[in-house]
């Protein structure tokens, strides 16, 4: 048999079969081996917090898709734009004492407001020629502002790394007397960073809030009008473009909140910082079913867990291979994505 | 539906294309955006066959399919009558800019004090931005090449020097690169020395020095996997280690497109109980690994390597996580030598910033060719090739004394490695102090 190992297909398929065996193995003996369930127990929380970020940014991608049936490629860019104001913001802020507390929410309410103009001059000058246009010409334009956003974060603040200010630690004293700066809570034999906590709050919060907001009040029942048929909705009464406007607008400030979390967990900013997570969101947002809010932060949970484990289990280097194979297989076998609507077309 | 899926199906391939063709760090993309809008020089024949040849050499997969990437306009220097011309490619913009931009300020402040002397050997510096890009670098000495550039200063970082110095072996125009520490920069090719000591050397330097020093017994390597830089310094790394006793219980990869998260090589080192972790790579995602380690309540010791240099200058950097970090680097700042500290006091006049090796290494290649060229009689008219042959001659025999380096000076051999033993330093209150 050793012989036939010179070809190449069987010599590739024993690899794999090795692979798949260490696999399984590694998988095994952590799940039994001591430590391993403690081991296992931080990779969740470890993906928890990587996905919750992830999560954030596809409630983004998939509001703005659900309502204005459009990818904002440009999403993960206006991110950047908010990370980078929201550290302008916090380096400019010079408040005394006790009210340097806020100076992280001030800086975060800044980038909120600038994204917001931004999202909204982007539709307005880039989207809204378009709007009768195919979606392909769409999309294209979104790619273009990606990489003018990029370009232009490039310019004005150029590509040097910047360091993000860590938002959410808290300084204490500990038991000798000296002065300790907290970053994580210790949670039986794991921690979990204020970081991770604090993003998933927000998710969960902007998640909850959106889902009212779509289905409750007025300006919602009429994003939803217009997203099952901008015609119709306009016969109706309802201002299409106002309401597309108001869709990036909350997309826009959203991503700045995305921004400053993800930079707080993450603390390396970059003109590019927004474009490899913007990817990742917008395929989690696929994942749980673009358009569907809850499918968003389900799907941003679920691929950050199987990224860690891919990485722990498998490998660093094909992480994102299997990340993106198992988006693959969840297409084929349910094209809406986990929580998607099926809508079928009347003909 | 089923259309808008595959819509973004394919946009989805779409950008994973446009994300793949500037290699790693996606601001080569950005800068490659920015640059075609640049009108485009006259090519030179090397153009064409240059991608191929750089992409074998750096063991790149993915090469940017444009070969007209021009570099950015070239700042004009101040035109010196009867001057050698001095070329050199460095990362002025992007992740390593702090390397290119010291090399090069450097460089500058010894063209600067050797031009205002009464030496006879006078220079015309040029420095071309290759954004740590070994396509960009080929590029960008074409540029220089075009210019009349007689004598180089290679690249500053080891990606980008592998493409020059095949370039600059061919077109035999002599090279001493002031920071680029890849064997392969100077493997196979007479023409061209390192003023740093080479990445082997630092691997087996850390591991004698953990070793020796007694800094820790279970060893974790977090290293990138798809930088020749790291792996070589790894490399070499685990082989002394082995031959010092240390155990290495955790050795962890990354790379370009997974660069944010370390928490899975983080915490394969905690559960391993690893108490030193080596880190054989750039300062960019080193500052992320201490804060992540710092946010899960993970404090091993620290041990750098020469690219950790810079990671205090990083803006808005935490120099608190930085503390007690080890690096080795064969110059030191704060050191009491009387042309150490006039370097230093001219540096932070100039740039307003403590200057890092790379600034010194700079300073010192520009020296060592003040030298070599004065006692080969050489002059500005001979042609690269003249020259060339008076300084394979001349540095294989001198003895240089510089601001890196011992006070016994440095010598080259036949390969163009330097006789340079790195340092031992310690980040202590937001500076670097020296271990010994």
């Amino acid at each position: 048999m050793r012989r036939f190992f010179g070809y190449a297909p069987i010599f590739y398929f024993c690899v794999r079969g090795e692979f798949r065996v260490n696999f399984i193995i590694q998988f095994i003996s952590s799940l039994t081996s001591g430590g391993g369930g403690y081991q296992l127990l931080n990779h969740i929380i470890n993906g928890i917090s990587l996905g919750s970020v992830y999560a954030i940014i596809a409630l983004g991608y998939t509001m703005v898709y659900g309502i204005a049936k459009m990818l904002n490629f440009a999403h993960g860019d206006v991110i950047m734009v908010g990370a980078y104001v929201c550290f302008y913001a916090f380096g400019a802020l010079k408040l005394p004492g006790a009210l340097a507390v806020f100076a992280p929410l001030i800086a975060i309410c800044a980038a909120v407001a600038v994204c917001t103009l931004l999202g909204v001059t982007i539709e307005k000058l880039a989207y809204k020629p378009l709007r009768a246009a195919p979606s392909l010409a769409v999309l294209i334009t979104a790619i273009g502002i990606s990489y003018f956003l990029q370009n232009a974060a490039l310019l004005l603040w150029s590509s040097s790394p910047k360091v993000f200010p860590s938002f959410f630690v808290f300084k204490s004293v500990n038991e000798a007397g000296e002065a300790v700066t907290l970053r994580s809570v210790q949670i039986g034999s794991v921690s979990v960073s204020f970081v991770t906590i604090v993003t998933i709050i927000s998710c969960v919060v902007i998640m909850l809030w959106l889902t009212w907001f779509t289905g409750r009040t007025k300006m919602g029942k009429a994003m939803r009008a217009c997203s099952e048929d901008k015609a119709a909705a306009q016969l109706m009464g309802i201002d299409v473009n106002a309401t597309i406007s108001l869709t990036f607008a909350i997309g826009s400030g959203l991503a700045a909140i995305a921004g400053a979390l993800l930079c707080s967990a993450y603390p390396n900013l970059v003109p590019t910082t927004g474009s490899m997570p913007g990817i990742k969101a917008f395929t989690a947002a696929v994942f749980g079913g673009i358009g569907s809010i809850p499918g968003a932060f389900l799907g941003g949970l679920l691929l950050g867990v199987l990224e860690i484990f891919a990485k722990a289990y498998i490998s660093v280097q094909l992480s994102d291979a299997v990340v993106f194979a198992v988006l693959i297989v969840v297409l084929l076998v349910k094209p809406t994505g986990l929580l998607g609507r099926t809508v079928r077309e009347k003909v | 539906m089923k259309k808008k899926l595959l819509c973004a199906l394919l946009a989805l391939s779409m950008l994973f294309v446009l994300a793949a063709c500037g290699g790693a760090p996606a601001e080569n993309t950005d800068a490659s955006e920015t640059e075609t809008s640049t009108p485009a020089e006259p090519s030179t024949p090397d153009d064409t066959a240059a991608p191929d040849e750089q992409a074998e050499l750096s063991g790149e997969t993915e090469t940017n399919p444009e070969p007209a990437d021009t570099p950015n306009e070239p700042t004009p220097a101040a035109p010196v009558e009867g001057a050698f011309k001095l070329g050199g490619t460095g990362p002025l913009t992007g992740g390593a800019a702090i390397y290119g931009n010291a090399a090069k300020n450097g460089a500058q402040i010894a063209v600067d004090e050797i031009n205002a002397s009464d030496s006879a050997v006078k220079f015309d510096l040029r420095y071309e931005d290759d954004a740590h890009d070994a396509e960009k670098a080929v590029n960008a000495y074409n540029a220089l090449k075009d210019w009349g550039m007689q004598i180089s200063l290679g690249s500053v970082t080891s990606k980008p020097a592998e493409a020059t110095s095949a370039e600059s072996f061919a077109d035999n125009i002599f090279s001493l690169t002031p920071s680029a520490s890849s064997p392969a920069t100077i493997a196979g090719k007479d023409n061209v020395f390192q003023m740093c000591f080479s990445d082997p050397n630092q691997g087996t330097a850390s591991a004698e020095y953990i070793g020796t020093q007694n800094l820790g017994s279970k060893i974790a390597v977090i290293w990138k996997s798809d930088d020749v830089y790291s792996k070589g310094i790894r490399d070499t790394f685990l082989e002394e280690a082995d031959a010092q006793g240390l155990e290495v219980v955790s050795d962890q990869t990354f790379s370009d497109g997974n660069a944010t998260d370390f928490s899975v090589q983080l915490n394969d080192a905690k559960t391993k109980e690893a108490d030193l972790v080596f880190l054989p790579m750039y300062y960019e995602p080193a500052s992320l690994i201490l804060a992540q380690a710092s946010a899960m309540g993970y404090a091993p010791k620290w041990f750098g390597v020469d690219g950790m240099d810079g990671i205090l200058t990083m803006q808005g950097f935490d120099a608190s996580l930085a503390e007690g970090v080890m690096l080795l680097t064969p110059f030191n700042a704060d050191s009491s030598d009387e042309a150490t500290a006039k370097f230093v006091a001219e540096y932070e006049k100039r740039f307003g910033e403590k200057p890092n090796q790379f600034a010194a290494d700079g300073y010192d290649c520009v020296y060592a060719y003040c030298q070599a060229l004065t006692a080969a009689n050489a002059t500005p008219d001979m042609d690269a090739a003249t020259i060339n042959g008076l300084m394979k001659e001349q540095f294989t025999t001198m003895t240089f004394h510089g601001l890196t380096g011992t006070e016994s000076g440095l010598t080259w051999d036949e390969t163009g490695a330097v006789s340079k033993s790195p340092k031992g330093m310690v980040i202590t209150n937001g500076a670097y102090v020296g271990m010994d």
